[in-house]
């Protein structure tokens, strides 16, 4: 390889800025009170070992593996609920594409229930409704689902505290170092700015950043309204600073 | 600026919520039927070289309680000290260990995998590293994963010289990450106590 190299794929990590992230230490948040460490994070460069990371191949994926309006389905209908299309591209901080990456991504029905064997809401389950699904990023960075809107729900925190619409989302990159787990808001919801979760996000630009766009122009008419969520991983230098250029 | 740095934010991080179990381990959520098996469930194949050994642990918080929520991965180098998967650090692992496990804690708040010894793989400055597992934690009230590392007791000429080990501050703090060896089963187990907050808290990362 000859000429300079663009911020790339080899070298080390940029520091994750933990200012931009929400801190262990959430008081709003009453979980987070004793589950956040009160020493500091000892402070590394990455090694090999966060470096590298899991790959994930397409035989992985079922077709019904990105459509949660089927994927539950017990008796061939479909899940009830608003139906959409989420989509989005999966880039790093350099605003390179991060193909062939695994996503996945988890959420409640469209009345706020969640199908899990410890969950008591009393809102109903909807039999053909399970919540979860994953794909592989595309040779672009792309990946895409169909589900129904998830439903508010409450949850014992404050006196009166309840979940704005949101889906969860879980990525993996190539490093291990950039393993992400976060969560996916609706454009326009007032939900997002009461919530003491979304408020452990300490700037109002990050919350931002967890919004997803209504998108008219991928919108399939008389079927599903489609929304756009990008997700940013942390980026890598190139090696060029710390190797020789030749050979790079 | 004429040419501004193409740099993006990362995507904040997020909770992963009391039902994180639905989307990474669907089946032990009680969703039957969309996905085979848990990702992750099994590491082990016939054809996967190497010791076979249990890593565990349990995880407790700032009062004592366990983590009966939480979903934990390891990410490890097969038995000659490589990496599965696409990277530049190291010469891949063969295809019959993938390296990577996934397993939620149960009701005392232990998670446990079935897998194999890793061997040393070559720390930043050349040397190798001491065995050892990435471990990386989420869970309900954990706004952003918690990574850390375990390492085995029975490995201490190599522990006493390790790249991250060595670099732990507090010295007393450095055997929070060191597993002890059970041989009371079929194979060795390692077992941590992963404290996320007080006196005997476990040192976590910022890689």
């Amino acid at each position: 390889m000859t000429g300079l190299m663009l911020p790339g794929e080899d070298g080390a990590l940029y520091p994750r800025d933990r200012s931009w992230h929400p801190p262990g230490l959430t008081p709003g948040y009453k979980s987070s009170t004793f589950r956040a460490p009160k020493h500091a994070l000892l402070s590394l460069g990455a090694t090999a070992s966060e470096l590298s990371g899991p790959t994930f191949g397409h035989s992985l994926i079922n077709p019904l593996d990105n459509d949660l309006i089927r994927n539950f389905s017990q008796d061939g209908s479909e899940a009830i609920g608003q139906r959409l299309i989420i989509y989005g591209q999966v880039l790093d901080e350099n605003a390179r594409a991060v193909p062939n990456t695994l996503v996945e991504f988890w959420q409640a029905n469209a009345g706020g229930r969640y199908r899990h064997k410890r969950e008591a809401y009393l809102a109903p389950l909807d039999p053909n409704f399970g919540g979860c699904g994953r794909a592989i990023t595309d040779a672009n960075g792309f990946y895409s689902f169909r589900t129904i809107k998830p439903g508010a729900y409450p949850w014992p925190n404050g006196g009166n505290d309840w979940r704005p619409a949101h889906i969860h989302f879980s990525v993996f990159g190539h490093a291990f170092a950039q393993r992400l787990i976060t969560q996916m808001y609706f454009e326009g919801d007032p939900m997002i700015w009461q919530c003491p979760i979304v408020g452990s996000v300490p700037d109002k630009a990050g919350i931002e950043q967890l919004i997803a766009r209504l998108d008219r122009h991928n919108t399939t008419p008389m079927d599903a309204l489609a929304y756009r969520f990008d997700i940013v991983l942390r980026g890598r230098r190139s090696t060029m600073f710390e190797n020789k250029l030749e050979g790079n | 600026m004429l040419n501004p740095l193409p740099r993006l934010k990362e995507t904040p991080s997020q909770t992963g919520g009391p039902y994180v179990h639905i989307g990474l381990t669907p089946n032990f959520a009680g969703i039957a039927g969309v996905y085979d098996t848990d990702p992750g469930a099994t590491m082990l194949t016939p054809e996967t070289k190497g010791q076979r050994i249990t890593i565990a642990g349990r995880l407790i918080d700032g009062s004592g309680a366990p983590l009966t929520d939480a979903v934990v991965e390891i990410w490890q180098a097969d038995a000659d000290g490589r990496y599965a998967g696409a990277m530049s650090h190291a010469a891949n692992a063969g295809p019959a260990f993938l390296g990577w496990g996934r397993q939620p804690s149960n009701g005392e708040g232990i998670f446990s995998f079935e897998t194999i010894k890793p061997g040393p793989v070559p720390g930043p400055d050349g040397k190798p590293m001491a065995p050892h597992v990435v471990l990386w934690i989420v869970a309900r009230g954990i706004n952003i994963g918690l990574q850390t590392r375990l390492y085995f007791a029975d490995e201490a000429e190599a522990n006493g010289t390790d790249y991250v080990l060595t670099r732990i501050p507090d010295i007393r703090r450095r055997a929070s990450l060191i597993a002890p060896r059970d041989d009371s089963g079929p194979v060795p187990r390692y077992m941590l106590d992963i404290h996320l907050q007080g006196d005997r808290e476990t040192v976590f990362f910022d890689v």
